[in-house]
Order: C-alpha cells, then sequence, then structure tokens
C-alpha cells in the first residue's frame, strides 16, 4: 500500500535521512522505532506530504506522490496523528473533529464518522462543545485521534501515540489502535515506547541516524540482542 | 465645556470607531491566517472608498448600493496582489516572511499613493448624496443619518464575518489555519486557497470600511497609512483573530480620541497611542484577548 524507496531528506543543508526504505502492506501495522532525533518523525512528516524529499520516491497505493501537496495526500486517504497531537486549541471538540472532516469524502459521511468516533471516545461526546486546549492530556490525545479517524483514511499514521500519557491511558490508547486497525484501516506508528510498539505491530524497522538498521516481525524483535539491549534495556541471557 | 458637547463627541466618536473595527478585522483576518502584517491595508481601504467615488460620479450609483460591488473589486485585486506577491512568501521562513511582507507592504503603499494621486489627484474627495444633510436629534444630540448608517452597515458586516467564520466549513478552515496550519494541511485544507480567500476577504473588508469612510467622511490619497495605523492599534487592543473584540475595541478608540480631542485637541492621535503602549506593556494578549499557551 505504501512503498517508501529510498528517501532523503534535509532541512537546509542538514541531511536527516539517508536512504530510508521501508514499505506498510494492506491492512497491516507497521512500527517505526528508534532513538531521538533518529528521524521518525521527519519520516513521518515527509509521507505526509509536510516535508520533501530531494531523492527518492514514496509510492501510496501504486502512485508516486512526488510533488503531491498535503491536501491531496489526505484525500487519497493518508491521515496524521500528529507529534504533540496538533489540536486547534481555540476551537471547540466537535469543530476539531468536523475539521477532520474537511475532504469530500469525509465530509460524505460525517455524522455517521461522528458517530463511530464516540463510540470510540464516549469521552468527547460530553467535551464536545469545551475549547480543545482545556482538556486533559488524555483527551486530547483521543480527539487527536478521532480526529484523524474523520477523513476515513485508508492509511493512519501516528506519531508517538503514547506521548505524555500515563502506562494505563497508554495501554488503553494502543487497544484503540488495535481495534481501528480490525476495523481494516492500515497503520505506520512511530514510537518510543519500544516493548508496546513491538507487541502492537506485525512488523518493524529499526532507524538510527536516519538510516533503516534493522528490519523484521515486531514478536522476533522482542527477542532481538541488539533491540533488547538499546530499547528494552534487558539484558539478553 | 459642558456634559452636551462631551457626549455629541462621544456618539461622533463611536460612529468613526466602528469603521476603525471594520479596518481593523481585516488586518487581524489576513495576519491570523497567513502571518504577515499587511501594512497596505490603509491603502486597500482608500482604494475601496475610490471605486465607490468613481462608481458614483460615473455612473450614479447610491454609495450604499455599491457597498458590495466595491468590496467584490478589492477582493479581485486582493487575489491578484496575494497571487501575484505574497503568495512566494508563504513557504519562506518565518521572521523571512514577515520580513519581506513588510517591505512589500511599505512598497505597495508607496505604488497606490501615488497611483492615487495620478488617478484622482491630491485633492480630498467625498461622496455627497442628496440625503448627506438628512438626521434626527435626540435630547439635544444631533445623530447625522449617513453616519448612523456607516455604524449599522459596519456592525452588520462584522456580525456576518463572525457567523461566517464560525458556522461554515470554509470559516471554520480560516480559523484551523489561524490556529496551526500545519495541522489544518494535515485536514485536508488547501493552505494555499485558503491564504488567497482570506486576503481577498482582507481587501474587501477594507473596501468596506473605505466606502463607508468616502460618504460620512472624505477620502485622499494620503489617508491609508492613518487607517493602518489605527487598525493596527485596535488589533493590538482586541487581540489578534478576536473579531467581536476588534468591533468593541474599535469604537472604544474612537470613543476615547474624540472625547479626548475636547482636553487635549490635535493631540488625540497621542491618546490612543499612549493607549496602544499600556495595552501592550500590562496585557500584550490584547482586552479581550486569551493568553496563549
Amino acid at each position: 500500500m505504501l512503498e517508501i524507496e529510498r528517501i532523503n531528506v534535509s532541512y537546509g543543508d542538514l541531511q536527516v535521512l539517508w536512504d530510508v526504505f521501508f514499505e506498510v502492506k494492506k491492512e497491516e501495522i507497521v512500527a517505526l522505532i528508534g532513538p531521538n532525533s533518529a528521524g521518525k518523525t521527519t519520516t513521518l512528516k515527509t509521507v505526509s506530504g509536510l516535508l520533501r524529499p530531494f531523492a527518492g520516491e514514496i509510492r501510496f497505493e501504486g502512485l508516486a506522490m512526488g510533488n503531491m501537496p498535503i491536501h491531496k495526500r489526505v484525500e487519497m486517504g493518508i491521515s496524521l496523528v500528529p507529534e504533540g497531537r496538533g489540536l486547534f486549541p481555540g476551537m471547540s471538540t466537535l469543530e476539531n473533529l468536523e475539521l477532520g472532516a474537511f475532504t469530500a469524502k469525509g465530509r460524505n459521511c460525517k455524522e455517521e464518522t461522528l458517530e463511530q468516533v464516540y463510540q470510540l471516545f464516549p469521552i468527547l461526546k460530553k467535551r464536545k462543545k469545551q475549547a480543545a486546549g482545556t482538556l486533559s492530556g488524555g483527551e486530547q490525545q483521543m480527539l487527536a485521534i478521532g480526529r484523524g479517524l474523520m477523513s476515513k483514511p485508508k492509511l493512519l499514521l501516528f506519531d508517538e501515540p503514547s506521548w505524555g500519557l500515563s502506562p494505563l491511558l497508554s495501554k488503553v490508547i494502543y487497544e484503540v489502535i488495535g481495534e481501528i486497525n480490525h476495523s481494516g484501516v492500515t497503520i505506520l506508528l512511530i514510537e518510543q515506547n519500544v516493548r508496546m510498539a513491538l507487541q502492537l505491530a506485525k512488523r518493524a524497522y529499526v532507524i538510527e541516524n536516519g538510516r533503516i538498521v534493522k528490519h523484521g516481525d515486531g514478536r522476533n524483535m522482542l527477542n532481538d540482542q541488539h533491540i533488547r539491549e538499546v530499547y528494552l534495556g534487558t539484558e539478553s541471557v | 465645556m459642558n456634559l452636551q458637547v462631551s457626549a455629541q463627541s462621544l456618539i461622533f466618536g463611536i460612529f468613526v470607531g466602528g469603521l476603525y473595527g471594520l479596518a481593523a478585522v481585516g488586518l487581524s483576518l489576513v495576519f491570523g491566517v497567513m502571518k504577515m502584517l499587511n501594512v497596505a491595508h490603509g491603502e486597500l481601504l482608500m482604494l475601496g472608498g475610490y471605486v465607490t467615488f468613481w462608481f458614483f460620479s460615473l455612473y450614479h450609483i447610491d454609495p450604499f448600493l455599491s457597498l458590495l460591488p466595491s468590496a467584490f473589486v478589492l477582493f479581485l485585486i486582493g487575489m491578484g496582489l496575494y497571487k501575484g506577491l505574497f503568495s512566494p512568501l508563504a513557504k519562506l521562513h518565518e521572521e523571512v516572511k514577515i520580513k519581506n511582507s513588510l517591505l512589500i507592504g511599505f512598497g505597495l503603499s508607496l505604488v497606490f499613493h501615488n497611483l492615487a494621486i495620478r488617478l484622482w489627484t491630491a485633492d480630498e474627495r467625498s461622496v455627497s448624496v442628496f440625503y448627506s444633510g438628512w438626521g434626527f436629534s435626540l435630547f439635544g444630540l444631533r445623530f447625522p443619518f449617513i453616519r448612523l448608517a456607516g455604524l449599522v452597515l459596519a456592525t452588520i458586516v462584522i456580525l456576518a464575518l463572525q457567523q461566517f467564520l464560525t458556522k461554515t466549513y470554509f470559516g471554520k478552515a480560516i480559523r484551523a489555519t489561524t490556529e496551526n496550519w500545519e495541522s489544518a494541511a494535515l485536514m485536508g485544507i488547501n493552505i494555499e486557497k485558503t491564504s488567497m480567500v482570506s486576503f481577498a476577504l482582507g481587501a474587501a473588508l477594507a473596501a468596506m470600511a473605505g466606502t463607508i469612510v468616502s460618504v460620512g467622511y472624505a477620502i485622499h490619497p494620503a489617508m491609508g497609512l492613518e487607517w493602518t495605523l489605527k487598525a493596527l492599534i485596535v488589533v493590538v487592543l482586541a487581540g489578534l483573530g478576536n473579531i467581536g473584540g476588534a468591533f468593541v475595541a474599535g469604537v472604544l478608540l474612537g470613543g476615547v480620541e474624540s472625547v479626548s480631542a475636547l482636553f487635549v485637541g490635535p493631540y488625540m492621535e497621542v491618546v490612543g497611542l499612549v493607549i496602544f503602549l499600556l495595552v501592550l506593556e500590562l496585557r500584550p494578549q490584547g482586552l479581550f484577548g486569551k493568553r496563549s499557551e
């Protein structure tokens, strides 16, 4: 569904991604893991169009996205739940959700999707008139995910969904991500909480210093010596 | 100096203040979406006034009827200016963008100023309709019809703008872009189009203010800077992006200026600027603004 072919991305003169490649197949959950500033967020931003690669290609459902603007990618079915949630803090919860359904496709089934989001996160219905900036951290993450779903995406990208959440809330959010995947949405997520990500993901890629250094089956990765030492903090036996 | 005179000054101040508010909402809208200060906003207001003047003197169209046609003409001019001059800036880094937009704005204001002298001479012009002198008195206070109509129209336009921004999808897109343009783009909002329409809408709002100024007051080629300043003061008073607040702040500034003119005469402009500085110092988020995180 999504093919990343050796993309190179730089901020001005500073190159941060080097020949990054990976693939997400239909209805999979793929995790991209790695330490801080390894290039995880940059990768997601490049997929969603906020950044442009100076070399390499991104294909979505076989179509090269090259210089396609961000809003066209949303129309094609790519939705990003951004790092730090990126809500519209002065607007109400409902308005945030409505904006999620800005595309023609999203607008056509707005009421229906809204009901599904409320079923997933009943608290959002209670908070619908409240300004998004006044919600708690957990509610804000729920709103960000709900908003991401409103465009009826085929591929949903998550940037650190457990960021700033308690372990319990993180677990809830991860269960929901699993449910969303069961409903047929393909998922690509990046995460610092490596254990959680690997338990959920079917496949995973490890990115270090802007390069993909390892990839494989999610569960197998949990037993990988390098992963255990560097990311899980457990000595291998 | 008696109460009667003060009250009359206050009323005239409120009339002109409504126009300050109308001039300010356009400036605020453009700044919010594009994070660029359009210092030629007052010149757009002037152009709007002259367009109305042309409609009136060449085709004998009543200025209140030409409110929307003039706004439409400036909407188109705004679209052209955005496409030709401001759009290329949108991709630049924040700081460079602001600097360049200021340079373009100052350049534009010079161009429009001189163009207006060319086209309409440096004389003051005014649209004088047959009902110019109409009005009524209440408690010995004079309410000229055209100024009252100007205030009512300004109020209606601002209320309509507020409805547009809160009730329609496109209006919500404008507010979303103002709050966080990256997230707005990720919702599928076309930022380029939203910016263009916002800029054009800002020009149209300026034109409506200019139209009302041309009837109740006078227009001349050098009026632009003065109006940009008034609009800027009002935006700072109200807090950025606060449409209803801008109107109230405009009326407030008009009232204060007008009454203080009784005491300090020509220094009334200074009073406005002092309030401007005090608000910046003591309440930088504006009188009605929320403190941003």
